[in-house]
């Protein structure tokens, strides 16, 4: 019945000159996420807004589904188009309309919301509304017509051709990935770092991951697991580059050298250097993590200052005021949840103490740092040559 | 290339060459339905009659006890709720053991709900049950027993033929059902001279493929279908039978059997030989052995290693290719700790410490000259790293 979607979008229709790069951005986004589904598609742009054409056979709410996922849309409108061929024509067009789109038609409100980008068709805008509204009141009197508060809103698009729409489907919001350039996301396989990834890559930002095992400790599975992760938020935010550090060695020697209570901090420390590290070298601008402030002992408002205080680039956390729940609700919305409760261990718990320091110094640790300054270089630099790129998406 | 040496045998074999390629021949030229009228369809159903030959002579049996199912638990299934609802007239009680697999006790459970009553006869430090709480167990309404050949945790073997004779004396209407998942292929087992009525094979732990396996069904045994349909196999296990599946099981059965005895005598020389080289490392225990060998099974072994845990040492000695399993793969994906070491007293700082090694006849002594080099390389590492 539907053969093309008018994609509402919001917040990128007000920025000015470069609009035309967000709208690309759109576009582009869009065709990663279409990709996905059966059928053929043409994505362009028309005066001044985005449509999908269905070139071929297509299944309607694969396409729905796919197309909530790309941000930036606010709202996606299952189209028809007719060509202009005579007001007559247009009446019985929107008449076969109403009835194929509301089957149920018995004691509804609708108007007829016409706009006229063609100045050149004979009726005005107001003149459309008004007759379109009487066909269509002969056509099914169990109509009514309410012009403020109406159920069935059918919008009439005079251009080159004539659109019709009446269903405006929800998009997720934000703005369209890759116009806000690229974060290092800390991906661990919990349920926070994904949704983490998920909230930055809304506001338009491109993702890359960095995650860190440690065989025997952690498994393949566990990896694998990871790599899942990444591959469901790659459905929202694009292709994601994800880089495995083996780190190992490094919790080893913390193990060996530091107090056992610091061991998670000065941990995080070491990950936070070596994700800022790959980030700086591939052209990252901030990194991401999914902590929320108190959740765990090295979540506590000293303890982030503690692994923050390694970083150079901006740390984004975007969950960081959320409670578990409201965390837990976002990972259901984008499916990570599932996966990250899958019972494989990861390196943040193999040696984590009974009662870790929730109130870190910072004098005290980078102190107990000093004890690892005959090999934490080394060690570094050889955690950072396991470095293996696994690029993950899911065309 | 690593070397990989596969102790996992427990969990699954490699299929052999032959029943491979018999399959793949069955698969891509004698591909028919064994119910089809046509001379493919006769064809097809030949590789059946042959299977059952070779299985039932392994029995010593007759052609017409062997049923086709989908593997070990599917023949666990059946045998106990076909059981189960074919004679509960008689009675609604039933014995197993507290160490059975969970394709019984898990089964055991469903049938607790159905109305049915359970008795879990307890095992001693071998994990072998006590031939006199079995007798002690036994009622005029207990109309089934089940219990497993070998263990598939510490590989303790169970006094069947003994058990046989004592449910048949107290009670001779109380049918005997064993789960020979890990003891077919390894023994003789022989359902007439064991008072056996009912017994489980799976053909992926015998070299054979996935998805297949056995049930012998004593011709005098009372028992219903679990699955119905197409009324296959005389109306007892409907659905078109995996042809490619049972041929190939049939083929791993017969190179099973050609060369058992040595192949057994083989393996509980390595067993012997792995068993004296790794206690005399620091913290080991190996759970469930008999003074003689014999009274266990050839081919597995749990040992546990103070103050590692299983899943580590586990990677740990994946990373230098050999695989074994933590606890019992079953059970594995579960975080309950193993129902079996428990009930032998393995102490509990141990439960979570114990690997499963699991040979095959494919394993070699340089095979466990290596994991034994491994383990010894292995074991003082990871110790220095425990968690507080």
């Amino acid at each position: 019945m539907f053969s093309s979607f008018l994609i509402k979008y919001g917040e990128i229709g007000v920025k000015g000159k470069n609009r035309y790069i967000f709208e690309n951005a759109l576009m582009h986004q869009i065709r990663y996420a279409l990709k996905r589904c059966e059928g053929e598609f043409l994505v362009h742009k028309a005066e001044g807004r985005v449509y999908v054409d269905a070139l071929s056979d297509f299944d309607y709410d694969e396409t729905v589904e796919n197309l909530k996922t790309v941000f930036g849309i606010t709202g996606i409108c299952p189209m028809k188009f007719a060509e202009d061929e005579g007001f007559e024509k247009l009446s019985k067009t929107v008449v076969d309309y109403v009835a194929e789109v509301y089957p149920n038609r018995e004691g509804k409100t609708f108007k007829v919301h016409a706009r006229r980008s063609r100045k050149s068709y004979p009726l005005d805008s107001m003149q459309i509304n008004a007759q379109l509204g009487g066909v269509i009141l002969d056509a099914y009197p169990e109509l009514s017509v309410d012009v403020h508060n109406p159920d069935i809103t059918v919008y009439v698009e005079i251009r080159e051709k004539i659109y019709l729409y009446s269903q405006i489907i929800p998009g997720p919001g934000g703005m369209p990935v890759g116009t806000n350039g690229k974060a290092m996301l800390l991906l661990s396989g919990g349920i926070d770092s994904p949704v983490a990834g998920y909230l930055v890559s809304k506001r338009g930002v491109k993702i890359d991951a960095v995650y860190f095992h440690a065989p025997p400790y952690t498994s393949e599975r566990a990896k694998q697991k990871v790599v899942d992760l990444a591959r469901k938020v790659s459905k929202y935010c694009g292709p994601i580059y994800l880089h495995v550090i083996n780190f190992t060695d490094i919790q080893l020697a913390i193990y060996e050298k530091c107090p056992h209570d610091e061991l998670t901090i000065i941990m995080r420390r070491y990950m936070m250097k070596i994700a800022e590290h790959i980030a700086k070298e591939t052209d990252c601008l901030g990194l991401i993590t999914g902590e929320s402030i108190g959740q765990v002992a090295s979540q506590t408002m000293a303890s982030l200052a503690c692994t923050n205080e390694v970083c150079t680039l901006p740390v984004y956390r975007p969950c960081i005021g959320m409670d578990k729940q409201e965390i837990i609700s976002v990972s259901e919305k984008i499916d990570t949840y599932e996966t990250s409760i899958l019972p494989f261990e990861d390196c943040c718990t193999i040696f984590v103490a009974k009662h870790p320091v929730t109130k870190p110094s910072l004098d005290i640790i980078k102190k107990h740092e000093h004890n690892l300054d005959d090999c934490i270089d080394k060690l570094m630099d050889e955690a950072l040559s396991t470095k293996e790129t696994i690029i993950v998406s899911v065309e | 290339m690593m070397q990989e040496v596969y102790l996992d045998n427990s969990a699954t074999t490699k299929c052999s060459e032959e029943a491979a390629k018999l399959m793949y021949k069955v698969l891509c030229d004698d591909y028919g339905n064994p119910s089809s009228m046509h001379n493919k369809g006769v064809e097809a159903e030949r590789y059946i009659t042959e299977a059952k030959k070779i299985i039932a002579a392994s029995l010593k049996c007759d052609e017409r006890e062997i049923l086709f199912t989908s593997g070990g638990t599917e023949s666990d299934n059946m045998a106990l709720i076909g059981v189960a609802n074919a004679n509960k007239r008689s009675g609604m009680h039933i014995i197993t053991t507290c160490v059975e697999h969970p394709a019984i006790l898990e089964t055991c459970d469903y049938l607790e709900k159905q109305g049915f009553e359970i008795t879990y006869l307890s095992v001693d430090e071998y994990g072998k049950i006590k031939l006199d709480e079995l007798e002690a167990s036994i009622r005029k309404d207990t109309i089934l027993v089940s219990i497993m050949h070998t263990n598939n945790e510490i590989g303790a073997l169970e006094p069947i033929a003994e058990a046989g004779a004592i449910i048949k004396r107290v009670n001779p209407n109380t049918l005997f059902h064993v789960d020979a998942v890990q003891g077919f292929g390894k023994f003789r087992i022989l359902p007439k001279k064991m008072n056996i009525d009912l017994l489980s094979v799976s053909s992926h732990k015998i070299h054979g493929p996935k998805g297949v396996g056995f049930l012998y069904i004593g011709n005098k045994v009372k028992i219903h279908p679990i699955i119905w349909g197409g009324g296959q196999q005389k109306g007892m296990r409907s659905g078109t039978e995996n042809v490619p599946g049972i041929a190939g099981m049939a083929e791993a059965v017969r190179l099973c059997y050609a060369t058992l005895d040595e192949d057994v005598t083989k393996l509980y020389n390595l067993k012997q030989y792995f068993i004296d080289e790794v206690v005399a490392l620091d913290g080991i225990t190996v759970n469930g052995i008999t003074q003689d060998i014999h009274g266990c099974a050839p081919h597995i072994i749990s040992v546990s290693v103070e103050g590692i845990r299983a899943e580590v040492l586990l990677h740990a000695l994946e990373q230098k290719g050999v695989y074994v399993s933590s606890g019992s793969a079953c059970a594995s994906n579960k975080p309950a700790i193993s129902g079996t070491l428990k009930a032998i007293g393995v102490k509990n700082n141990l439960l979570d410490s114990t690997i499963r090694v699991s040979m095959s006849v494919y394993t070699t002594k340089e095979e466990i000259d290596y994991t034994l080099q491994c383990l010894k390389e292995i074991i003082p590492a990871l110790r220095k790293y425990t968690r507080h």
